[in-house]
């Protein structure tokens, strides 16, 4: 019996795992009637020897599926075994997992076994089931499964606090070449009904404070980096699409792992884009919370983002007009702009110097990269620094060796 | 400079503060009883710890500082970091004298350390909540051990008080030798008494509970891409210091 269940989750997490999103935050359900958990911040619970946040119990419902995606370890024609779990085991596992403290909740996905509202229905079955019979208020998060009815889209909303669905190729023709089964549309479809659904809900809540709250934490998708060829600038473009239009909360970005000797893709063996997606991430960050526009990041006549440098310092290096930024006067959203300060810097900046005029010292105490910020700031001992070109200032950059993330990268640079 | 010796309670060290400027001690160098060697020369004052005096001064810096400003100054104090109390003696001084908020005045040495203070501990605090591993004993009760860097337990109480409301648990922690206990009512503070410590710890545990434990193990192995590799980022979110808590890292 336990050797079953085993080997199921050893199957059904591996298949799982592409999916690289692991939040549980941005839900704020309340514990009630004294049952079990909440879901607020968020918490990882460990990190996998890869770095990667646990934080949910990621599994696949079943491996079985009719559809053949080329970039899918689940596809139809891969020869594996395919399994299922029943909708009690996994609701024994996530409550037990939950109660020993290792996850935050559940996050289900499913291969499609018979057709999509099929599948659906049973995903929906194991959230009602964690919610009604469990009181269980931890973190769900549903595979919303493209064609399943509006019906099962509306009762899935009602009982997870965040669902997506992937679009995994940034473009219609990707996905027409990998995923021959699959409409770009049909997967557009359940993300429009949800969004309408959840500002509708939104209203509603607003009328009646008794009216249930639908998916508390939104939506989310993810786009696969690598297996096919767009540029930088097509992702971002449509990350910015989906944060704008469908007003999604995050868009992850999956560097390619390469799993099949189909020659649509790279080939086993082929490095994972560990930088390009960690550079996609950070652009992502720069839309999000720095309040960049999209086309401030990236543009059509240079359509891939820089490899060696984070997109905040490529931005400023080609605005260099806009500086030097005077540390002592200038706007919050302008100090936030300088590279080797962050938000958090930024607005310990904005407070400190209502009581004294900072010099270098005082920001080196509150912990900005003065390495990488002195070419960019004026303070009140430092009037101005030389006045150098981007390029010299990127070449004094890089030869600190001070990229953030260089040092554990540096086993795939070399193979570049 | 004059020594001042307290209890190494919160009220005492309040009361430390009140009395220093009751006695215009003019150079203190606040001191835990018991922690350092006293200073042969300059002359020791100690501190009776007194509710009252303490309660004054406490009043008077909530009306001074925001709400956060004054867990920030709890925070700093539950962490028993060396000179600590001197720093938030000045940090209070600064605060009573000054016409103004001085919360966020990161261009002051002080402030700047009991934020960062607050802020390791908080790093402490979260740490806590995450890997804490409950293991579930025959009587029902979810039951972790730890050692954390910090006096974290009163921070993380509400946490888990909150999280875990239909299962009793208790959370030890073996380097100040106390623990917290959830009843389903309340959490209270808790000593044990480990002379009799029984070893054959498999005999307490609930039956399922080495089946769970195994099945995380298994969980955890499969969900990582080998592909992905990157064993340093791996130890910079969980350092080494912690694995001897998770599961998850436990020897099959
Ligand atoms: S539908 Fe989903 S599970 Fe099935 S092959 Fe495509 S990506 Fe894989």
């Amino acid at each position: 019996m336990s050797e079953r269940i085993r080997e199921k989750l050893t199957l059904l997490a591996d298949a799982a795992k592409y999916d690289v999103s692991c939040a549980s935050s941005g839900s704020d359900r309340k514990n009630e009637n004294k049952g079990l958990g909440n879901a607020s911040n968020g918490i990882c619970h460990a990190y996998t020897e890869d770095g990667r946040c646990v934080s949910l119990l990621k599994i696949l419902l079943s491996n079985f599926c009719i559809y053949d995606c080329a970039y899918c370890i689940s596809r139809k024609s891969n020869d594996i075994k395919r399994v299922a779990f029943t909708v009690q085991e996994v609701v024994d596992l996530t409550i037990n997992f939950y109660r020993r403290n290792y996850i935050e909740g559940l996050f289900l996905s499913s291969g499609i076994f018979k057709n999509p509202d099929y599948t659906m229905e049973r995903l929906v079955l194991v959230a009602k089931k964690l919610r009604t019979e469990h009181n269980f208020h931890g973190y769900i998060h549903l595979k919303t499964i493209p064609g399943a009815s509006d019906e099962l889209m509306q009762a899935a909303a009602l009982y997870a606090d965040r669902l997506s669905v992937n679009v995994e190729m940034p473009t219609k023709e990707s996905l027409r070449l990998l995923a021959p089964d699959k409409d770009r549309d049909d997967m557009l479809k359940p993300m429009q009904y949800i969004d309408k659904a959840l500002i509708q809900n939104q209203e509603e809540k607003k009328q009646f404070k008794q009216a249930p709250t639908l998916a508390p934490a939104g939506q989310s998708t993810q786009m696969v980096i690598g297996a096919s060829p767009e540029t930088d600038f097509q992702v971002l473009y449509m990350s910015d699409y989906f944060y704008r239009k469908m007003h999604l909360r995050r868009v992850y970005y999956s560097g390619y792992v390469p799993i099949s000797y189909d020659n649509r893709l790279p080939a086993i063996g082929t490095p994972v884009p560990i930088i390009r997606e960690n550079r996609l991430y950070q652009a992502d960050w720069l839309m999000r919370f720095y309040h960049f526009k999209v086309h401030e990041i990236i543009t059509p006549d240079a359509p891939l983002l820089d490899m060696q440098i984070d997109p905040k310092l490529a931005w400023a290096l080609r605005n260099l007009h806009l500086f030097p930024i005077d540390i002592n006067t200038a706007d919050y959203h302008l100090i936030m702009r300088i590279p080797g300060i962050g938000l958090q810097s930024a607005q310990k900046i904005c407070e400190a110097r209502k009581f004294s005029r900072l010099n270098m010292h005082h920001l080196q105490q509150i912990g900005i990269a003065i390495n990488r910020a002195r070419y960019f700031i004026t303070t009140s001992d430092v009037k101005m620094v030389k006045d150098y070109q981007a390029d010299q200032i990127k070449e004094f950059i890089l030869n600190e060796g001070k990229s953030k993330y260089a040092p554990n990268f540096s086993q795939q640079l070399k193979l570049f | 400079m004059q020594t001042v010796l307290y209890d190494a309670s919160f009220e005492g060290f309040f009361t430390a503060v009140f009395e220093i400027y009751e006695y215009r001690i003019s150079q203190p160098d606040i001191q835990r009883e018991g922690a350092a060697a006293v200073s042969l020369f300059g002359n020791t004052h100690t501190v009776h710890t007194d509710r009252n005096k303490a309660g004054r001064v406490i009043k008077k810096l909530q009306e001074k500082l925001y709400e956060d400003a004054f867990r920030q100054l709890y925070w700093s104090f539950l962490s028993a970091q060396p000179g600590i109390e001197n720093t938030l003696f000045r940090y209070t001084r600064y605060a009573l004298s000054s016409s103004q908020q001085i919360t966020t005045d990161y261009s002051n040495a002080d402030v700047l350390t009991i934020q960062q203070t607050a802020k390791k501990m908080g790093r402490e605090k979260h740490r806590m909540e995450a890997f804490i591993r409950f293991q579930q004993t025959k009587d029902g009760l979810y039951y972790a051990v730890v050692s954390p860097d910090f006096n974290v337990l009163p921070l993380i109480s509400r946490h888990f008080e909150e999280r875990y409301a239909d299962q009793r648990w208790l959370i030890y922690d073996t380097t100040r030798k106390y623990g917290i206990f959830y009843d389903l009512n309340t959490v209270s503070e808790v000593s044990i008494d480990f002379t009799t410590s029984p070893q054959d710890t498999a005999a307490i545990y609930d039956e399922k509970e080495a089946l769970y434990q195994s099945l995380w193990q298994t969980y955890f192995n499969s969900t990582n891409i080998t592909a992905r590799k990157n064993m340093p980022l791996h130890i910079r979110h969980m350092p080494r210091r912690y694995w001897k808590y998770l599961t998850e890292k436990k020897p099959y």
